[in-house]
C-alpha cells in the first residue's frame, strides 16, 4: 500500500463556471470550503446571535468571543484607529480559522494549503497597507523605512532592509500560512497511512504495531487544532502590526 | 477542467499533471492552472464574507454587546440607588431610635423626681404632725407635773401644818408653813 500524503491537496473541478481568456474558471472543491466556511461563519455570527440573549447561550458566546478576541488584538496592536479595519482583520481571522478547522476533518479540502489563497490574501492586507497608508500620510509614509535615531552613516543599510523586508511581508506572510497548513496535513497523513500500511503488510502484528502510530495521529490531530487557530491569530495579528504601520508610520 | 495550463506553458507542474491525470506527479498547490480558478472563487467567498461580516455580522454583536453594557450599568446604578435609600433609612431609624431613648430617659428621671418630692412633701407633714402630737404631749406632761407639784405643796403644808400642831398643840401660821416647805421642798 502507498502513502500518497500529496492526493488531500489535489483541485478536483466540480462544474465550470466559465472562462477568462484561454483559462477556464471552474467550480472546485477548494471553491466548495471557501463557500462552505462563508456559510459556517455566517450562520455562527448571525444565527448564534439571532437570540439577541442579554445572558449568552453557547453559540453566541463563541460568536461574542470571537469579536471580542479580534476587537482586543486590534486594539492592543494597532489602537483604537485600527478599529476601521475590524471587519476586515474578522473576516481575514475567522476565514482561514473556519476553514482551517473544516480542513482538519478527515476527507475534507483545506483552502489554506495552496500558496494561491494564502497569496491572496497576504497581498491583499499589503496593499491595503500601502494604500491606506500612502492616502492617510502621503509622503510621510515613507517614514516606516527610515527609522529614528539611526546614525547617518549607516541609514542607507538600514533603509535598505526595511524596504527589502516591507516587500517581503506579503511572502513571510502568505508562506507561513501555507507552509503551516500543508506540513501539518501531510504529517498526518502520513502517520495515519502508517496505521493502515502497517495492518496491510504485517497482519494481526501489524495492527497491534499500529495503535503507535494512531496514537501519534491522535496527538497530532490535537496540535493541528491548535495550528489551524494559532495561524490564523498570527495572520489577524500580523496583519494589525502592518496595518500599524500604515496608521502611524513614525516609528 | 481537464488540468491544462494554456496560460503558463513553461511551469513544469503543468505538464506533469498533463501527464498523469491529477494526483502523483505534480504537487498540487504548485499547479498554476488551478490558480485562476482559486482566486475567482476567493475573491467570491472573501467579497461575500467581507459584506456578510461588515453589513450584518458585526453591528448585531455590537448591538447585543452594548445592549448588555447598558443593562449592566443600569442595573448597578438601581443598586447604588437602593443601597443609598437603605442607608438613608437605616440612619433615620438610628436617629429615631436615639431620640426615643433619650426621650424615655427624661419621662423616667420627671416621673423619678415628681415621686420622690410627693413622698418627701408627705414625710414633712407626717414629721410635722407628729412633732405637734409630741409637743402637745409634753405640754400636757409639763401640766399634769404642774399640778400634781402643786397638789404635793398642798399636802406636804397641810401635813407639816398638822404634825406641827401634834406636837406642838399650836396651830402654825399658814404663811410661815408654806414658806418651810418651800424651803424643804427646793432644799
Amino acid at each position: 500500500m502507498k502513502i500518497d500524503p500529496i492526493h488531500q491537496f489535489n483541485i478536483e473541478p466540480l462544474f465550470t463556471i466559465g472562462h477568462i481568456g484561454n483559462q477556464t474558471i471552474a467550480f472546485t472543491n477548494s471553491s466548495l470550503y471557501m463557500f462552505l466556511s462563508v456559510a459556517v461563519i455566517s450562520l455562527l455570527m448571525i444565527g448564534g446571535m439571532a437570540g439577541r440573549q442579554l445572558v449568552p447561550g453557547r453559540l453566541q458566546s463563541i460568536a461574542e468571543i470571537s469579536y471580542e478576541f479580534v476587537a482586543s488584538t486590534i486594539r492592543s496592536t494597532a489602537g483604537a484607529e485600527g478599529m476601521k479595519f475590524f471587519p476586515l482583520i474578522f473576516s481575514l481571522f475567522m476565514f482561514i480559522c473556519i476553514s482551517n478547522l473544516i480542513g482538519i476533518i478527515p476527507y475534507t479540502f483545506t483552502v489554506s494549503s495552496h500558496i494561491i489563497v494564502t497569496a491572496a490574501l497576504a497581498f491583499l492586507v499589503f496593499f491595503t497597507v500601502l494604500i491606506y497608508g500612502l492616502y492617510k500620510n502621503g509622503f510621510k509614509f515613507f517614514k516606516i523605512f527610515v527609522p529614528s535615531g539611526v546614525p547617518i552613516y549607516i541609514l542607507p543599510l538600514v533603509m535598505f532592509i526595511e524596504i527589502l523586508s516591507f516587500f517581503l511581508r506579503p511572502v513571510s506572510h502568505s508562506v507561513r500560512l501555507f507552509a503551516n497548513m500543508l506540513a501539518g496535513h501531510i504529517a498526518l497523513k502520513v502517520f495515519a497511512g502508517f496505521v493502515a500500511m502497517l495492518g496491510v503488510s504485517l497482519g494481526a502484528l501489524g495492527w497491534v504495531g499500529g495503535v503507535l502510530p494512531l496514537a501519534l495521529t491522535v496527538a497530532l490531530t490535537a496540535l493541528e487544532l491548535l495550528v489551524a487557530f494559532l495561524q490564523a491569530y498570527v495572520f489577524a495579528i500580523l496583519t494589525c502590526i502592518y496595518l500599524n504601520d500604515a496608521i502611524h508610520p513614525g516609528h | 477542467m481537464a488540468e491544462k495550463s494554456h496560460g503558463t506553458p513553461a511551469k513544469g507542474t503543468g505538464a506533469h499533471t498533463e501527464a498523469d491525470g491529477g494526483h502523483g506527479g505534480g504537487f498540487p498547490p504548485f499547479e498554476s492552472s488551478t490558480f485562476a480558478s482559486q482566486l475567482v472563487s476567493l475573491v467570491i467567498a472573501f467579497v461575500a464574507l467581507y459584506v456578510i461580516v461588515s453589513r450584518f455580522a458585526l453591528p448585531r454583536v455590537e448591538g447585543v454587546i452594548d445592549a448588555r453594557q447598558n443593562a449592566i450599568e443600569g442595573d448597578l446604578a438601581a443598586a447604588q440607588k437602593f443601597k443609598d435609600e437603605s442607608d438613608a433609612a437605616l440612619k433615620a431609624y438610628e436617629t429615631e431610635l436615639a431620640t426615643a431613648r433619650s426621650r424615655a430617659q427624661a419621662i423616667g428621671s420627671e416621673t423619678r423626681e415628681k415621686l420622690n418630692a410627693a413622698a418627701e412633701a408627705e414625710r414633712k407633714t407626717l414629721e410635722d404632725q407628729l412633732t405637734a402630737k409630741l409637743a402637745a404631749a409634753e405640754k400636757q406632761i409639763a401640766a399634769t407635773r404642774e399640778a400634781a407639784m402643786s397638789n404635793v405643796r398642798g399636802i406636804a403644808g397641810d401635813a407639816a401644818g398638822a404634825i406641827v400642831q401634834r406636837l406642838t398643840g399650836v396651830l402654825p401660821d399658814k404663811k410661815t408653813v408654806s414658806k418651810a416647805v418651800d424651803a424643804s421642798l427646793k432644799g
